[in-house]
C-alpha cells in the first residue's frame, strides 16, 4: 500500500444503540487489509471509546481514519461543550457522564485514559463552547 | 475449557454461535461496566456480564472476545444477537448470578486475565 487510505464517518449524537458502528466498520476494513490483529484491536478500542464519548458528551461529530504504510491516524472532531480541564479528564475514574450513561455501562472515567493507553500518540485540542478534536495514532 | 463445556457447567442456553462451541478459552473478564471491560479485559476471550444492551456486543467485538455469557437470566433481544452475526462471537445465557457463574468457571480452571 503506497497511497494512504482514508475513511470518513459521521457519528449520530442521539442514538446510543448505534454507537460503535463506525469503529466496527473500521475494524472490518483493517482486517481486510490484513493488518496485525493486536494493532487492529488497539485501533478498535481507542476509536470505540472516542465514538462513545462523542455520543455521550458532544451530540455526535465526525471521525476520519487514515491508513498509511507506517501508521493509522484517527481524527475525532465534535462541536460539543469542550473539555474544561484536560488533566482531570485524563485521570482514571474521573467522569462527568450523566447517571443514565452509567446505567448503560459507560461513564466510569476510563475513556480518555484508555484512548491514550491503546495508542502510540494522542493529542487533544479543545475550546470551551466550540468543541474538541482528538488525534490518535497507532504505529504499524 | 471449551465454550460447550462452559455451557454445560453453567446450565446455560446457547443463543448464538453454536458453531463456535469447540473453541478453547482460558481467560475471563466479568463486569457490568463496559468502560471497565475495555480498560482491563483486553487479554480475555470470555465476557461475563449482567448488562444487557447492544454495547455489550460492540465491546466484545472490539476486544476480540469470542463468548459473552449473560447472567442473572438476562436475555439479549434479536437486535443485540444480530450484532454478533459474522463477528465470531458465541452468546450464552444462564440464570446463575455473576459471582456463582465466575466461581463455577474458576473451579473448572478458567482464570482472570490479570
Amino acid at each position: 500500500m503506497s497511497e494512504a487510505l482514508t475513511f470518513n464517518y459521521k457519528i449520530d449524537g442521539d442514538d446510543f444503540t448505534r454507537a460503535g458502528e463506525a469503529s466496527s466498520s473500521v475494524k472490518n476494513k483493517l482486517k481486510q487489509l490484513g493488518l496485525d490483529s493486536d494493532i487492529i484491536r488497539k485501533v478498535a478500542i481507542a476509536m470505540y471509546e472516542g465514538e462513545i464519548n462523542m455520543v455521550i458528551h458532544a451530540d455526535g461529530g465526525s471521525i476520519t481514519v487514515t491508513v498509511s504504510d507506517s501508521d493509522i491516524t484517527m481524527v475525532l472532531a465534535d462541536h460539543g461543550p469542550g473539555i474544561p480541564d484536560i488533566e482531570k479528564a485524563m485521570q482514571e475514574g474521573y467522569s462527568t457522564a450523566r447517571p443514565e450513561v452509567r446505567s448503560l455501562g459507560f461513564g466510569a472515567g476510563m475513556g480518555l485514559p484508555n484512548m491514550k493507553k491503546y495508542t502510540d500518540e494522542m493529542h487533544i485540542d479543545t475550546v470551551i463552547g466550540q468543541g474538541t478534536t482528538i488525534t490518535m495514532k497507532v504505529h504499524i | 475449557m471449551t465454550i460447550r463445556e462452559m455451557q454445560e457447567v453453567l446450565d446455560a442456553r446457547f443463543l448464538y454461535g453454536e458453531e463456535l462451541a469447540d473453541l478453547d478459552v482460558q481467560f475471563v473478564f466479568s463486569a457490568d461496566m463496559m468502560s471497565d471491560v475495555l480498560a482491563y479485559g483486553s487479554k480475555c476471550s470470555v465476557l461475563i456480564t449482567g448488562l444487557c444492551n447492544p454495547q455489550v456486543v460492540r465491546t466484545a467485538e472490539m476486544l476480540d472476545i469470542v463468548c459473552i455469557i449473560f447472567v442473572r437470566g438476562k436475555m439479549p433481544d434479536e437486535n443485540m444477537l444480530a450484532l454478533a452475526v459474522g463477528k465470531g462471537i458465541a452468546v450464552l445465557a444462564t440464570d446463575h448470578y455473576m459471582f456463582t457463574t465466575c466461581g463455577m468457571l474458576y473451579e473448572h480452571g478458567l482464570r482472570g486475565g490479570a
